[in-house]
Parts: C-alpha cells; structure tokens; sequence
C-alpha cells in the first residue's frame, strides 16, 4: 500500500497534536498580524493569540463562515499582499458575487502534495494515465487534481468537461488508467460506453477518483460494477484549498484527513457546540499551513462524522464519513455548488421584483437536471409572447452567469405550485442518490 | 526528542517569549530565524536553563526540564555554544576543551573519555589542535568559534544549541563553520537547534525552520518552504520591501 507522505500521514497522535498545536498558534499569530478581519474580531472578543495554548482552545475563536468571506470581497480575507498572490481562484457565494481565492507559490506546492496523498492512497502511480473532467477554470477541483497528478508523475490528460464520446474515444485511444470526475459523470460514460457497443474491459481503466458531489455506496458498486475500476472518494473545500482536504484509503472506510495541514472539527449546527468524537454534525475546518488565504474555523456545511479508530492502511489520520447532507440549503447539481439565493437573486432582478418560484433538481439517467418554475404574474401576463419568451431566455442567461451552470425556466399557471401552509418550499430535490 | 508548549519567558517586567510552542525530531538540523529583539537567543537560554521560562513546558526526551537547573539540563545531553562564542581567553584551547568536558568528567570520572572527546573535536577542528597550547585569546574569530562548538562538543551533547555562530566572520570562515556544524549533524548524529543573521544560509542546511516575531511564533514550516516564503523573504531574507496592494 503506498503512502506518498508517511511522515506526516503516520505520526503518532501525539506527535501530530504537538505539530498542530505549533502551526495552529502560528497562524492565529499570523492572521491577527496580517488579516484585518481577524484583527478585529479577536479585538471585539477580547481574544489574545496567547490565551490558545490547546488545541480545544480552538474552540474559543469565532468560525469564519460564508457571509464573512462576502463582506470581505474580493481580496479582504487574503494573509499576503496580492503581488505574493500566484493564483486566483474562486467558488460560489451566496449571492450574485463569488468567493475569491488566492494562492501563493507554497501554497500551490502544499495543495500540490495533499492531492498527491489522496490519489497515491487511491492507487495512483507514475505509470498512471489520468484523465481529469472537471473543468478548467475558476472552481479549483480540475486544477488541484491536475498538480497532484503532476507531482506524483503521472500522465496527465486534461480534458475539461463534456464532449463524452471525445472523452471516450480518448479514453480508448489513449489508453486512460485512471478517470477523475464527478461519479454521477462517470455513470454518464458507462452509459455511453454501452450505447457505443463498447466493451468496459477493453478499456484500460483500473481507478475511478471520485468527488465534487455526494454519491452513495449503491453508486460505487454500480460505477465499479460497469466501468471495471477501483472508486474511491475524496473531499475538498476551494475556501480552504480545493481537492485536497480528504481522500479514501484503499479500505475505503472513510475519507483520511490530513491533519497536519487542516484540524478538524464537528459541531452542532445549530448551537455551534464542538460535539465529542465520533458525533454527527457539520464540520469545521481551520487551516495550518496556507500562505495566502488560512481560514480559522471555517464552516463547510457538510454533515459528517469524524472516526479516531486506527485504519488497517496504516495511516494514523482521523477519517470522515461520506457526505450525504447539507446544514444549509447549498445544491451541488453536476458537481456544481449553487445556493438558492443567488437564483433567487437573478430571478427578481429579470423580473424587477418578488415573483412565486421553484427550484426542482432531478436525476435524469445519470445527470442531474435543474428546472425553475415560476408562477406567471400579471406584470408577466401583460407581456406579448415574444416579450415572454426573452423573459425567459433571460432569466437562464442571468443565472447561468452567476452559477456556471444552464438550467430550464419554465411558466406556470399563476397558485399552481404547491403550497404548504400557503408557503412555497423553495427547493424540490426528487434526486435519490 | 524535544518538545516545548507554551513557554512565556521574561526579563524582569518585560515578556520576550510569548507562548511559543516547536518541537525537534532526532537527528534534525533546525533554525530559528526572526528580527532582532524577536526572542531568538531568549528560546535558546530558556531551553539551557540560563533564562528559565516563567510558564509553559519543555520535554527533553519526555522527560520534563524546564525546572531544571542548567548544569543539570547539560547532563541531559545539551549543549548551548553562546553568541559571541565567550572562550575563555586567558587559558589554553586544550584547557577550554577540558572545562566543556567538565560534568562529563565528573559524572564518568575517567579522563579517558575526556581524551577521547578531544580528539574527536581536533578531528572535526584540526586547526584546533596545532593551536591547542595557545591562549584562546590570540585565536582569530573564527577559531575562537571553532573553539566554542568544541567545548560545548566536549559534553557529547544529544542536542547542540548554536547562537549566531557567524556572527562578525568572513564569509570564507562562515562556510567553514557551517560545513562543521552539517559534520556534527551528519557524522555525529547531533541534532542541532541553530539560530542564525544569515537566514538563507541556515535554511540551506537546515532541514525545518521557525519564525519569530515580536516574541510570537508566527510560521513553522520546511527549510525549502520558508525559503520560497515571500514573508520570510521580505523580512529576514533581505528582498524587496513590504508593500500591501491598494484596495
């Protein structure tokens, strides 16, 4: 079983707790020196960097969450100035305006070798052939696991997204070992491979690395059962670093952590109390070792529990659960992740004001399908037929700026959606994972 | 092999150490680096017991030493070599070597191994040696530094603390003195805990590194990890000047 880091991702607890401790009080010592936001917040609690002396002193701090990184667009949050910044990278917010990202040149090296961990637990090798289907560009996903892959000294194919018979013709003729993608893409090609009457086992596949959206253990099977691969999972936060956070082991009991570089927490989302090991809750994660943008307690939304039990794989870093939910209302539809309230924002600036909609996301085959439905009013009743159909057209163009992704817009019947309690649930997720 | 958390050491009134926290792995050569008056020398003093930390703790080998007094804690196997090497002058190098010898001779109470420690040191410094009957006093810079990591080497130290040992050299005796400290961590298995003006150079050798600022620990990272630190670079490795960007 390789490890690409064994220093790191086979020290003692002990060990471990004493280098985070070092790194934890250094970046809390590095923010309030170089970050306004922090500055001030630890000023306003009465916060002293001295007084985190533990690592469950952590818990003292305040988490940094969304609306924080949104108040400091664009480059308030950042720890350098923006001339050590080497990359800019970006994620959705909450409204019509993105996260904003910087890494430095460390910073690309450490993100570098943490997703080097995860595909080498996968069993990736310099003798890999990778083909990577996540998009280029602003999300951090395509561009993490193609540094990885690079370090580890793989081959490496970056395709971007779509075009799936390319991608499968590539994939014949290029003789891919090891796919990257969403798993619901890689449903997506097996159906296609079927469709082209191609044989899986003529294919050279043997590892699927998986993330970017949930996806379930009946998924795995069938992705394993049809394309002939070994599927592993792994988890990343581009507000912390991208791809990279976590990766399943060859066990795949659990994604491992790496620890050294980000200390976890579970907490309740309601109260925002740190839970005792091993209970369910949303996690939080503080970073160690970023340059340009380290976050402290940053609130990921995602509900998962934290396992402290030794794996077989000889890695001594906690492992985590799949992530089956949301402690927010946040969508990932195609690996995309997009809150309702930037639809909500683009839809009633189209229509000049509140009007009665619903999100409806489904899985159609393999792909996940996004549908507004808004209610016809009197203002859009006025309106000719042509007048409506640009309406439309530009609702979806509003947000397919804003979420990167197209998504149908459909009228209807003015009290036609149905109301609980006279109320509109604003999301219909009919997906079953 | 050592473990420090959450030291605070003080001068009277005047905290230098600010809950600092760092570790060093067997065989490890580490630097600390940081501005002047950043708490560099004070860290060192506070592990020797010269400057015993007010709180916190430190772990030689899991054992606890920060009550300890210093000559105990050079029983324990370390060793610091002072800035500005302070030899004794007005006696001979060989009697220098013989005093850092001094509680290994006690605690062993033969002076075998007292003979056997100088030799080695004339092995690592064969300058030492054709100078051994001069007075420390008519030693150049260089040798007096030389001379100052032999005596602290007499006490078969586990862990070396070295502060500033460039200090005021040429830089043809500076790489001398490096090239015996990477001797002493090579061949002798003695890790080292080195605090240096020349931070490049220190991170060259060095295989991790700290910053300290203002008393605070504010990075811990790998030697090619600080040396790429735009931070580090900006402050400690004299390049370009700090300019935030214009919001």
């Amino acid at each position: 079983m390789n490890i690409w880091d064994k220093t790191h991702e086979c020290m003692s607890r002990d060990e471990l707790e004493q280098l985070q401790l070092e790194r934890l009080q250094a970046t809390v010592n590095r923010v309030y020196k170089n970050v306004t936001h922090y500055r001030k917040i630890f000023n306003d609690k009465g916060i002293i960097a001295e007084n985190i002396r533990s690592l469950s002193d952590l818990a003292k701090i305040p988490f940094t969450v969304k609306d924080d990184l949104r108040i400091n667009y664009p480059y308030g949050m950042f720890a350098v100035p923006l001339r050590e910044v080497v990359r800019i990278h970006s994620s959705s917010g909450t409204t019509s305006k993105p996260i904003v990202m910087g890494y430095t040149k460390n910073d690309i090296k450490i993100w570098s070798n943490l997703v080097a961990r995860f595909m080498t637990s996968a069993g990736v090798t310099h003798d890999d052939v990778v083909q990577i289907t996540f998009r280029y560009g602003l999300f951090t996903g395509a561009f993490g696991v193609h540094y990885g892959a690079e370090a580890i000294g793989a081959s490496v194919i970056p395709m971007g997204t779509g075009n799936t018979d390319k991608q499968i013709m590539i994939m014949q003729d290029y003789k891919t070992t090891a796919l990257v993608s969403t798993s619901s893409y890689a449903i997506a090609l097996a159906e296609r491979i079927e469709q082209l009457c191609i044989d899986p086992k003529s294919l050279s596949l043997k590892l699927g690395l998986f993330g970017g959206e949930p996806w379930s253990e009946k998924m795995r099977a069938e992705i394993e059962n049809r394309l002939f691969l070994s599927a592993t999972d792994n988890y990343g936060v581009s507000e912390v670093i991208g791809p990279g956070v976590a990766g399943e082991c060859s066990c795949k009991k659990g994604m491992h952590i790496y620890e050294d570089a980000f200390i976890p927490e579970i907490i309740d989302p309601e109260t925002g109390a740190v839970l005792p090991a091993g209970s369910e809750g949303e996690l939080v994660l503080t970073t160690l070792t970023r340059e340009a943008f380290p976050m402290i307690r940053y609130r990921t939304g995602d509900i998962t529990s934290l396992d402290y039990s030794p794996c077989e794989c000889g890695r001594t870093l906690v492992r985590m659960k799949k992530i089956m939910r949301r402690s927010d209302d946040m969508l990932i539809v195609r690996g995309v992740n997009i809150f309702p309230s930037q639809i909500e924002d683009a839809l009633f600036s189209v229509a000049q004001g509140k009007t009665p909609y619903q999100i409806i996301v489904e899985r159609k085959g393999a792909m996940d399908s996004m549908e507004i439905v808004v209610e016809i009013t009197d203002k859009i009743f006025s309106l000719e037929l042509q007048k409506q159909r640009s309406f439309l057209e530009a609702i979806k163009k509003r947000i397919a700026s804003v979420t990167g992704i197209n998504v149908d817009v459909r009228l209807v019947e003015s009290k036609s959606i149905l109301r609980q309690n006279g109320k509109i649930s604003r999301i219909l997720d009919k997906r079953d994972i | 092999m050592l473990k420090i958390k959450n030291i605070n050491t003080y001068y009277g009134q005047a905290q230098a150490l600010k809950n600092v926290s760092m570790h060093l792995t067997e065989g490890e050569i580490v630097t600390l680096i940081g501005a002047n008056g950043a708490g560099k020398t004070t860290l060192l003093n506070s592990l020797s017991g010269v400057v015993p930390p007010r709180s916190g703790q430190i772990f030689f080998n899991d054992v606890t030493i920060n009550n300890l007094a210093a000559h105990q804690i050079v029983r324990m196997g370390i060793s610091q070599v002072p800035e500005g090497r302070q030899v004794f002058k007005p006696i001979s190098v060989e009697d220098n070597l013989e005093l850092g010898a001094y509680l290994h001779h006690k605690m062993l109470g033969g002076s075998d191994e007292v003979k056997k420690n100088k030799e080695m040191v004339y092995d690592l410094f064969p300058i030492l040696k054709e100078r051994r009957k001069q007075f420390a006093g008519t030693l150049s810079g260089g040798e007096q530094q030389m001379l100052a990591i032999g005596r602290a080497f007499m006490a078969k130290p586990k862990l070396m603390l070295l502060d500033e040992p460039s200090m005021g050299l040429a830089p043809m005796i500076t790489q001398e003195i490096f090239r015996v400290i990477e001797n002493l961590s090579k061949r002798k298995k003695t890790t080292i805990l080195l605090v240096e003006q020349n931070a490049r150079a220190a991170l060259k050798m060095a295989n991790r590194g700290y910053v300290l600022d203002n008393g605070h620990m504010i990075l811990e990272g790998t030697a090619a990890e600080l040396l790429d630190n735009k931070e580090v670079q900006r402050a400690y490795l004299g390049k370009d000047k700090k300019e935030i960007w214009e919001r």
